[in-house]
């Protein structure tokens, strides 16, 4: 067990150090997808937090997006700020984004399931149309952030760094949740909501408290987006594929884990990247990401990583048991071919 | 004596259906009451208006002469009340030890002193975890601690809500059907372990179709039927009653519970 987790930390610590060298590559490209990347492992680890961990699928997400998006833009315009002090603009999207998530949540988590989902996309598209038609926002045309005179081999390197570290302070974020009181409360909710009112658990407050936290998160990543992206426009900023694509990179890597959406956006970010670089009409890549998600969702319902780790269990018990076979007698009583017979489901059930 | 638990006149109806109608009842601190009466007659909704999963059209319920009517689940958690439903409702994902911590959180929390909490701070402390494991080998499922709660069969599902209901020491405890689909073994330990509970002090509210469980651990039985107590007594009394044998014993589905009466 502990040289499990020794090979873990490990395997982590060369791929942080992989991921944080990218940008000294001096490929400008490279660079560029990569901050696109990070964004994605930072947003579907967001979004996982509330959704996996409550169970509560969300497709409003993007309202957070697009809050810290135009939170960004109208004080940037208004304050005419450029240079390096645009990255500290970012947690306040982040904020604004947060706050936004108390009414939203207080309106959406009174409902569950289908409803919930409807009721996101409901508060999602309202905010769209709020965003193109509200003259303060710039409506169609939207916001462009002052020009910023970096050197271009080098541009996108801030940015870089910027959405690592929040993709990494969201990831050590959840994990600190899962394990936490607060974690184990969402995952009681996740399993049964009404039980888990029944001994104690304040659903409501602690519900809408991770779909804050979540939002935070997202919203710091739309302060970004406005920068990297430089213009802050409705069909963008509220983009109904943003909200498709984190729930597909959470459902591929692993609903509801912790290292899930993180696989699931390094697999499928880059794949999307490409996919949009090589067919000039982008709607191909879109019908390839439905098509996608339809696959997953009825031949990997439950992602990647789970799927996988059971295979590899079964794989193990059924090493071990081969192993005893061959090690040891068979214990007298048991028929012959017994203990081969028996898959690793079937033994667990026996005990009851 | 006072009751502990009582209901006053409670009503509700769903849609047209009147599932109680002027309801009262009553659970004297220190018993083991049980609460009898054909399907339909209103049990489960009672449990229901009682712990807070349900509105009361009328009438009100008190928990130590103090009026709980209309509270929340989690604040009628908070006040003592525990309970078990008849379809098992254990959280699947979590392994056992992981259920027994968030039955524990309400308790851990009232015992904090000062106003900051960490959130952050790992889900069940060592004293929680050792309060768990002592109530898992009191109910017998210890050895199941670390496994997913989907992988335990029905009955041994039924011992755990019933472990995590104890863990927050609940003053009364409903019980809605224990026995009800778990094999014979299983309900002598049940029965057995409400004894034990009860002589350490918990007062227990039953509802059960099984009539040799009912009248053999209870000391006081209620009949419901068309939402309504229509009587209360001792089960020598009960089982020999004529408006119990027409309202309950009669009907042709107990004829298997019958024969114990």
């Amino acid at each position: 067990m502990r040289s499990l987790a020794l090979w873990r930390a490990a395997g982590l610590a060369v791929l942080l150090a992989v991921v944080a060298l990218v940008p000294l590559a001096g490929n400008i490209e490279l660079t560029q997808v990569g901050v696109l990347v990070l964004m994605f492992v930072g947003a579907a680890v967001a979004w996982n937090i509330f959704s996996g961990f409550t169970g509560y699928i969300s497709l409003g997400a993007a309202v957070f997006f697009g809050v810290g998006v135009y939170t960004v833009a109208l004080i940037t315009r208004h304050l005419n700020l450029d240079g390096g002090v645009v990255f500290a603009l970012y947690p306040l999207g982040g904020l604004v984004a947060a706050l936004v998530a108390v009414p939203f949540g207080l309106i959406a988590l009174r409902v569950r399931r289908h409803t919930f989902v409807v009721v996101t996309i409901a508060v999602f598209f309202i905010f769209q149309l709020m965003a193109s038609n509200f003259s303060w926002t710039g409506g169609a045309i939207g916001i462009i952030p002052p020009f910023l005179n970096w050197d271009a081999a080098t541009v996108w390197n801030p940015f870089y760094y910027a959405a690592l570290l929040i993709a990494i302070v969201a990831a050590v974020l959840a994990w600190a949740i899962w394990g936490s009181r607060f974690g184990l409360q969402l995952r009681a909710i996740r399993d049964d909501e009404d039980r888990a009112r029944g001994l104690g658990v304040r659903t409501m407050r602690v519900k809408l408290t991770a779909f804050m936290i979540s939002g935070f998160i997202t919203g710091t990543l739309g302060g970004l987006y406005f920068y990297y992206q430089a213009d802050a426009l409705p069909q963008y900023a509220f983009n109904p594929f943003f909200d498709l694509t984190i729930a597909l990179m959470a459902f591929l890597g692993g609903f509801g884990t912790l290292a899930g959406p993180i696989v699931g956006a390094l697999l499928l970010e880059p794949y999307l990247g490409w996919a949009q670089q090589q067919v000039t009409n982008t709607y191909v890549a879109q019908i390839v990401l439905g098509a996608l998600f339809l696959v997953v969702i009825i031949f990997l319902p439950r992602g990647i990583l789970p799927t996988a780790g059971e295979k590899l269990t079964a794989l193990r018990a059924s090493r071990q048991r081969r192993a005893a076979e061959r090690g040891t007698e068979p214990p007298p009583g048991l028929p012959v071919g017994a203990s081969a017979a028996g898959s690793p489901g079937s033994t667990t059930r026996s005990a009851s | 004596m006072t009751a502990l638990l009582r209901t006053e006149g409670v009503s509700k109806a769903y849609g047209g259906v009147q599932a109680l109608s002027d309801c009262s009842i009553e659970v004297e601190r220190g018993r083991i009451a049980g609460l009898i009466g054909p399907n339909g007659s209103g049990k489960t909704t009672l449990f229901n208006m009682i712990t807070g999963y349900g509105r009361v059209d009328s009438g009100d319920v008190y928990l130590n002469d103090t009026k709980i009517t209309g509270l929340a689940p989690d604040k009628v958690f908070a006040r003592g009340i525990g309970r078990t439903f008849q379809l098992t409702r254990v959280f699947s994902r979590l392994t056992v030890m992981e259920n027994m911590i968030v039955a524990a959180h309400h308790k851990e929390r009232s015992g904090q002193t000062g106003r900051f909490r960490n959130p952050f701070a790992r889900a069940g402390g060592a004293a929680t975890r050792q309060r768990a494991m002592e109530l898992l080998e009191f109910t017998g499922i210890a050895k199941l601690a670390g496994d997913r709660a989907e992988t335990l069969s029905y009955g041994q599902r039924k011992l755990l809500e019933l472990s995590y209901v104890l863990i927050a020491d609940p003053e009364i405890i409903l019980l809605d059907e224990p026995a009800g689909g778990v094999n014979p073994t299983l309900i002598g330990t049940i029965s057995e372990r409400i004894r034990e509970l009860n002589r350490q002090g918990t007062t227990f509210l039953i509802v059960e179709h099984n009539m040799e469980f009912v009248m053999g651990l209870c000391d006081r039985v209620t009949v419901l039927d068309y939402g309504n107590a229509v009587v209360s007594g001792p089960p020598g009394v009960i089982r020999n009653d004529r408006r119990v044998l027409d309202a309950y014993l009669g009907t042709e589905e107990e004829d298997d519970d019958s024969s114990a009466a």
